[in-house]
């Protein structure tokens, strides 16, 4: 490893530490919106592994969230610990992005941004369906868990993700899958095996947002399928993760943290027209910022240094 | 600066918090009230939530306030949207706890977004009765979070109801045994269907027709059709508000008319004998009130003269009731010191619009409307699990 | 034939819901996730004017229509034109079509609640039974399937007989060659983005008189008419009819013959395996 790679993972650490205080705080409110954030952020930079270097928009969030949402929910039902639910959602969540990982691989554009739409919906219905044919009344995930243990677990998670990350941005695979990215025919001639990379990518996401979903059913106590696999939650990670620019692996988080906070400011404020400021403020980001946040933080890194150059 | 400066500058802050009127803090009492405006459930909010909230908050003001031991304090409503995000929901009641410092937080609408926001209630020591939370888990809900209060009753109860009707016409000749069954999969409609099952067995009821439907779904003649050919005596869906306009539908352009039809949530709303008109008579549908008694005719009159629509006949008294309640503990315990509040609403009952309300050991309201019915265009409770001023189910004569 | 007649209904619905977006779409290239949305407004327009003075939905699609068409080529040329400029790529489009539309959508949603609430918006209109072949069948539901019938034979000649259509057609086809030759591109453009919103709008119209709708509702609307276009084929208008014509046959058929909790399981379920097996869905071209 380079000083830069040591630099940049002392960096990491020491931010991760004082993210990791703000339950101290004590400030209930700024944890909750911490907690917001988290989740979004680990939802955002876990997709962008996958579709950021291959391109392929993904709208199956919802699916996996859900997923484990529901494993964590059935699996105290019936007795196992909560601790034990969240490694089988992990498992659950990579099986199922697997076999859909290997069924899309012919599909390309917006067929498959289309397609995972259409798969959350199906494994939505399906278990409502389950859920209506085996009689199971209303799911309650009554646990001691808090706020705080909430927020920890996903820092801890998004930690893990990032590591990911950066693993994969300097192994073979993370090559293979930038070439796939600028070129999938190039990618193919040169002899990289260009299924087996996305697919792996995809289980790695797919386990995240499940295991997220896990986590999240403490919050929620009460679980219902609208909730649990609500479209909006995919729509709003792509949208994040744009947002910020899935170029790079800090991209989504620059994506989040603003978003977040906008969205916030502007329920807290205008109660009545937070959907309408909502859409508004979303275009003039757009406009403004045609290459996400990455975008603009790195063309202000950019005269920065320029001016240091010239002084 | 200039004075027209200090003024602007005045004005952005006090828009940027969100407290307008915070100078006036002393003798105002801040309520907090957070519901869906956008998302799925938006539409039931507009019609049993929000315009209470309106209302109550008139009527509190035009009286001059809460009297808090002998001080009258104006309450002043900050109103959040949680988008029918459980997320949201949690989020705009801790920013209401913490950032807004509000002196009470009226219940959330919805069983999932009561739920959730539950834990945060219970944090901060406010009192929460439930006014649209319908469980069967009440015992663990409320030995968990013993400041939530259920006013709106539990899925068995509401499908006892509907098993006790069908049981009354039978022994009055009106109907059969056969029932036909359907209900919207998702959690309120499976609960009731699940909660029904039984009861119709033990009552002597025969099932002929029993299917669910997803939410969403476009297009429900299928399910009327199918409905129909099973010849039954009654037809029964557990729907939620817009299948339950179709239901109708179908079921009038099918001819599906048999002696007793019920459809479960938005049968009470207003809207539903609009769009019906004559045809909704002898509709049977889930909830129901005392429509006849004049608290309740006064306060149709008062909700309809200050948000400029009805009632429904169902949550809508009750969710204006929970806000009573919560008036009156002030009042009661002649403070605002929230844990105090809520012991005198555990230790007391309350006199509201729909009747006396004490609570059982669950913390749970245990009398409250079942079944109602469309007679001559008012929706009249026909069962309840113990309220007064039940009226006949009569059985339906055909869609015309 | 109960089932092939409700199905074909369902079917007809299901084309309107979807038509518009096709256009949008396969012809302007701008993934509309806002499109429900104007469904949902002209169905409010049809319910505003049948309740305020009982004017027919029948008669408040023309004045739906123009309305919608105006808004949408307006949308097209303030809001999506620099996007289709600035793009260096189709997906770089595609990505920025996302983000301002689902900002559109949020932003009409909020527009929708501020001119008429949040309520449903739910009126009683040609509820009526008729007898087709001895079954039962609703009349405003065979309306909206009449005008389905309409909207896209009228769509399929003009896009096959008139000089427009084909320039239109060429333009789905190969866009850069379509400039070549001299086709009109922007303007075309435009043309096919508005006349998409008008499409829409007017089956949110003919839709409301048997569906409940609400401000929120839009969403969802979105959704289908996404699964239907890629299931038929970007661009193809005769994948879109086909398309949806199978999807409310097969949801028809499972809810009467298997089990109505499984009709959008199946529905999805169809539209997985179509993907699977058509990757470019099942009128859809080869292309890069």
């Amino acid at each position: 490893m380079s000083a830069r790679d040591w630099q940049g993972l002392s960096i990491s650490a020491v931010l991760l530490a004082l993210a990791a205080c703000l339950p101290l705080l004590g400030d209930d409110y700024y944890l909750t919106i911490g907690v917001t954030i988290a989740m979004y952020t680990v939802l955002a930079t876990s997709w962008a592994l996958f579709s950021g270097p291959t391109h392929y928009i993904s709208l199956a969030t919802a699916a996996f969230f859900g997923l484990g949402t529901y494993c964590t929910a059935l699996g105290i039902e019936n007795g196992l610990s909560y601790w034990m639910t969240l490694p089988i959602a992990a498992v659950l969540g990579a099986l199922v992005a697997g076999l859909v990982g290997i069924a899309t691989l012919r599909l390309s554009g917006v067929y498959f941004v289309i397609f995972t739409l259409g798969l959350s919906e199906l494994v939505r219905q399906i278990v409502t369906w389950a859920q209506n044919v085996s009689g199971q009344k209303g799911l309650y995930v009554l646990t001691e868990i808090t706020e705080a243990h909430i927020y920890w677990q996903l820092l801890g998670l998004g930690a893990l993700v990032y590591l990911a990350g950066w693993a994969i941005g300097r192994s073979r695979l993370g090559f293979a899958l930038r070439i796939i990215g600028d070129d999938e025919e190039v990618a193919r001639h040169s002899g990289i095996n260009t299924a087996r990379a996305k697919v792996l990518l995809f289980m790695v996401s797919g386990a995240t947002a499940s295991v997220v979903g896990g986590m999240l059913a403490p919050r929620y106590i009460y679980i219902e399928p609208s909730t649990a696999f609500t479209p909006m939650l995919s729509f709003l990670v792509v949208i994040m993760a744009l947002l910020g620019g899935v170029g790079r692996l800090w991209g989504p988080i620059v994506g989040v943290i603003p978003f977040t906070l906008l969205w916030e400011a502007i329920s807290a404020s205008f109660p009545n027209q937070t959907t309408l400021l909502l859409g508004f403020s979303f275009l003039v980001i757009v406009y403004l910022l045609p290459r996400g946040f990455v975008g603009l933080l790195e063309g202000l890194r950019r005269r920065v240094l320029q001016r240091e150059a010239y002084a | 600066m200039n004075r027209r400066t200090i003024l602007g500058t005045v004005a952005a802050l006090t828009l940027a918090t969100g407290l307008a009127g915070t100078a006036l803090a002393q003798d105002t009492l801040k309520i907090g009230a957070v519901g869906p405006k956008t998302g799925p459930l938006a539409g039931g909010a507009e019609v049993s939530f929000w315009p209470n909230v309106q209302l109550w908050a008139h009527d509190v003001n035009a009286a001059g306030g809460i009297d808090v031991g002998g001080t009258k304090y104006m309450v002043e409503i900050i109103e959040y949207d949680d988008q029918t995000n459980p997320g949201e929901t949690i989020k705009a009641v801790q920013r209401l706890a913490t950032q807004d410092k509000a002196d009470f937080v009226l219940a959330p609408y919805s069983t999932g977004l009561n739920i959730a926001s539950a834990p945060i209630f219970q944090r901060y020591g406010y009192p929460m009765i439930t006014h649209t939370a319908i469980s069967d888990q009440i015992e663990d809900l409320s030995n968990k979070f013993p400041n939530m209060y259920f006013l709106l009753g539990g899925a068995t109860g509401l499908a006892g109801g509907v098993v006790e009707v069908l049981s009354d016409m039978r022994e009055a000749g009106e109907i059969g045994s056969t029932v036909a069954m359907v209900n919207v999969a998702d959690a309120f409609g499976i609960e009731l269907a699940e909660a029904a099952r039984p009861r119709m067995a033990e009552a002597g009821f025969e099932i002929v027709y029993d299917n669910s439907y997803p939410l969403g779904t476009q297009d429900l003649s299928p399910v009327i059709k199918g409905a129909k050919a099973a010849e039954p005596d009654a037809f029964v869906a557990f729907s939620y508000p817009p299948d339950t306009f179709g239901l109708t539908e179908q079921a009038k352009i099918a001819g599906l008319a048999p002696k007793a039809f019920y459809t479960a949530v938005a049968t009470a709303f207003p809207a539903y004998a609009g769009r019906f008109g004559a045809a909704a008579e002898g509709v049977l549908g889930a909830g129901g009130i005392h429509a006849d008694g004049d608290a309740f005719k006064e306060y149709a009159a008062r909700h309809m003269e200050v948000t400029g629509q009805a009632p429904d006949f169902w949550a809508s008294a009750p969710t204006y009731a929970s806000f009573q309640i919560l008036q009156m503990a002030i009042e009661g315990a002649g403070t605002t010191d929230r844990e105090k509040v809520a012991e005198y609403i555990a230790d007391n009952s309350f006199d509201t619009i729909i009747g006396p309300i004490d609570w059982d050991e669950n913390n749970a309201n245990a009398k409250y409307w079942t079944v109602g019915q469309w007679q001559g265009g008012v929706f009249k409770g026909v069962a309840s699990t113990g309220r007064d001023g039940a009226v006949a189910a009569m059985p339906k004569t055909g869609w015309e | 034939m109960d089932i092939l007649i409700t199905g074909l209904l369902l079917g007809g619905t299901y084309a309107l819901i979807a038509m518009g977006l096709n256009l949008q779409y396969g012809i302007a290239r701008i993934m509309n996730l806002a499109n429900g949305e104007f469904l949902v407004a002209g169905g409010f327009a049809a319910f505003w004017f049948y309740t305020a003075g009982q004017v027919s939905p029948l008669l408040t699609i023309f004045i739906v229509a123009p309305l919608a068409f105006a808004l949408n080529w307006l949308i097209y040329v303030v809001m999506l034109r620099p996007l289709v400029r600035r793009a260096k790529s189709r997906g770089q489009l595609e990505v920025d079509a996302i983000l301002t539309t689902f900002g559109l959508s949020f932003l009409s949603v909020g527009v929708m609640l501020a001119l008429f609430g949040g309520d449903y918006f739910s009126y009683s209109y040609l509820a009526r039974p008729v007898q087709i072949l001895g079954d039962t069948f609703a009349l405003n539901r065979l309306t909206a399937a009449v005008a389905a019938v309409l909207i896209c034979g009228g769509l399929w000649l003009w896009l096959n007989r008139s000089r427009a259509g084909m320039s239109i057609r060429a333009i789905a086809v190969a866009p850069d060659s379509a400039r070549l030759v001299g086709i009109d591109v922007p303007r075309l453009s435009a043309l096919a983005f508005a006349l998409g919103g008008a499409v829409t709008a007017v089956g949110g119209s003919l839709i409301s008189t048997f569906l409940t709708l609400d401000a929120s509702t839009g969403v969802l609307f979105t959704l289908k008419a996404l699964v239907i276009v890629i299931m038929g084929g970007v661009g193809d208008v005769r994948g879109t009819i086909v398309a949806a014509l199978m999807l409310g046959l097969l949801e028809t058929f499972v809810a009467t013959v298997i089990d109505p909790g499984l009709t959008l399981a199946a529905a999805y379920l169809m539209f997985v395996l179509i993907l699977l097996f058509r990757p470019q869905g099942l009128f859809g071209r080869k292309t890069a």
